[in-house]
């Protein structure tokens, strides 16, 4: 965790977006790219999962990422794993010390028990969404479903666990201006939702936005932290590298 | 630790179903609602890899990250409603002689097991391997698109306030045994756990015996 990310040189920008509360967006990311999740308005959630983009039935595991890296919460140093032993993204820059990789999207039941249901017609697009059907929404785009839809990383979130291994959502974890860097290992197809956490505990549906940047940051070097936090993912990076060894991605 | 411990009062003599799977062997079976299941941890700390499909649309499957943030609690036990990823219940856990079952570990794989322990021990036998020759074999509709994470029925796999996953010493002993009653038509795929380089088992994969009895 560090208390502030270094600003962007505007030579390397890419483009810039802004994920309204509430709102799912899907696209491609390739090698050597980080994006920056920012949380532009204080108590955001961005729930992500990750597909290899040329192999999609290749995608984020949740067991593999968490023990390999003997953790159950996600920060700067750490990396995302396929199912395969590759690193689909690694985290390299962190305000906030703690991502929830446990809880995974909130479903339009979690929503509805918690806020009631808030129709398009009445609402225009301040509707209610929920997590799990955003995600599905973006999938559905690139030929994927329900059965694609594996363990997300909430982004922004904080849920600890106590010795009996109770469940503890963390009120106001993330203070507006909180940023997480993901560098980009593999060419992947990510999906996002800006929908509550699951768990949230704010009384009101009210999202939070996330703004997002893409820059060319380059692939890990030899002495990178996240190639280096562990043994494991120094053989995660090898792993990964063969699978591009004499194409230029 | 607040673990429910559960004794069955179910007779094995009495049971529709009884077979001994060996560890490195996969089972794929369908169990009807209203049947209970027995996983009887013979020799114990065997890790008992266990995902659950609807039988009528197996694209419904156990999900790991609905049940346990539903229970908001990480371990399962008795009580605990195993949930699909669309919310529904498919078993309940009805005894327990264990304590606390896995919902994180996942399964082992030749690829995971190369970062984990040595690149070179991807050709050793792994769970996935076991999960993807018993569905290629056992349901045309089961592939490596449904292998989600699944339970690992036995393991225990603490995790710390301060957000550490340690994997510890078993919970289980010879003849702890987890039961569970299915809600609706479920498929069962399992792989019953040959990892030779983890302490959890002690390095000795054992047999398992599983079995079913009717609703009464």
């Amino acid at each position: 965790m560090t208390a502030n990310l270094p600003t962007i040189p505007a030579d390397v920008l890419l483009w810039t977006d802004l994920l309204p509360g509430g709102a799912h967006w899907s696209g491609i990311v390739r090698y050597g790219t980080t994006l920056r999740f920012t949380d532009l308005t204080g108590g955001a959630n961005c729930s992500a999962i990750f597909f290899n983009q040329e192999e999609k039935l290749e995608r984020y595991n949740m067991a593999d990422t968490l023990k390999a890296q003997h953790t159950a919460h996600l920060t700067q140093g750490h990396v995302c794993y396929s199912d395969m032993g590759r690193i689909l993204c690694s985290i390299t820059g962190d305000t906030l010390g703690w991502h929830d990789p446990l809880c995974g999207p909130s479903n339009a039941y979690d929503i509805c028990e918690k806020y009631g249901e808030r129709r398009y017609q009445e609402a225009r697009n301040e509707m209610y969404r929920n997590g799990r059907d955003g995600l599905l929404i973006e999938l559905a785009k690139w030929g994927l479903g329900t059965r694609d839809l594996v363990a997300t990383v909430n982004f922004f979130s904080k849920v600890w666990v106590d010795g009996d291994g109770g469940f503890h959502y963390e009120s106001q974890h993330s203070p507006a201006g909180a940023m997480v860097d993901l560098r980009f290992e593999m060419n992947c197809l990510v999906a996002l939702t800006a929908a509550p956490h699951p768990l949230t505990d704010a009384p009101e549906y009210q999202p939070g936005a996330v703004g997002i940047t893409a820059w060319r940051s380059g692939p890990a070097q030899a002495d990178d932290p996240c190639r280096v936090s562990c043994a494991e993912n120094g053989r995660g990076f090898q792993n990964t590298e063969r699978y591009f060894r004499g194409v230029a991605p | 630790m607040n673990d429910q411990l559960t004794e069955s009062l179910l007779d094995p003599r009495l049971a529709a179903y009884d077979l001994t799977l060996p560890a490195g062997e996969g089972w794929l079976h369908e169990i009807k609602r209203g049947q209970i299941f027995r996983i009887h941890d013979l020799e114990g700390n065997q890790s008992v890899d266990t995902m659950f499909y609807s039988a009528t649309d197996p694209g419904r499957r156990y999900s790991a990250q609905d049940t346990i943030r539903r229970q908001r609690r990480l371990y399962l036990s008795t009580g605990s409603r195993l949930l699909s990823s669309e919310g529904e219940v498919m078993l309940t856990i009805v005894a327990d002689t264990c304590g606390r079952h896995d919902t994180l570990g996942g399964a082992c794989a030749a690829e995971s097991n190369s970062v984990r322990y040595a690149l070179e021990k991807k050709y050793m036998h792994s769970c996935r391997d076991t999960f993807l020759h018993t569905a290629t074999h056992g349901h045309k509709h089961v592939g490596k698109r449904d292998i989600a994470s699944n339970i690992n029925f036995f393991m225990n796999v603490p995790v710390t306030p301060a957000g550490k996953l340690t994997f510890a010493d078993g919970v289980s002993a010879p003849g702890k045994y987890v039961e569970l009653r299915a809600e609706m038509d479920v498929i069962c795929l399992i792989s019953n756990c040959p990892q030779l380089n983890n302490p959890c088992n002690a390095y000795h994969p054992t047999p398992v015996q599983l079995l079913i009895w009717d609703r009464e």
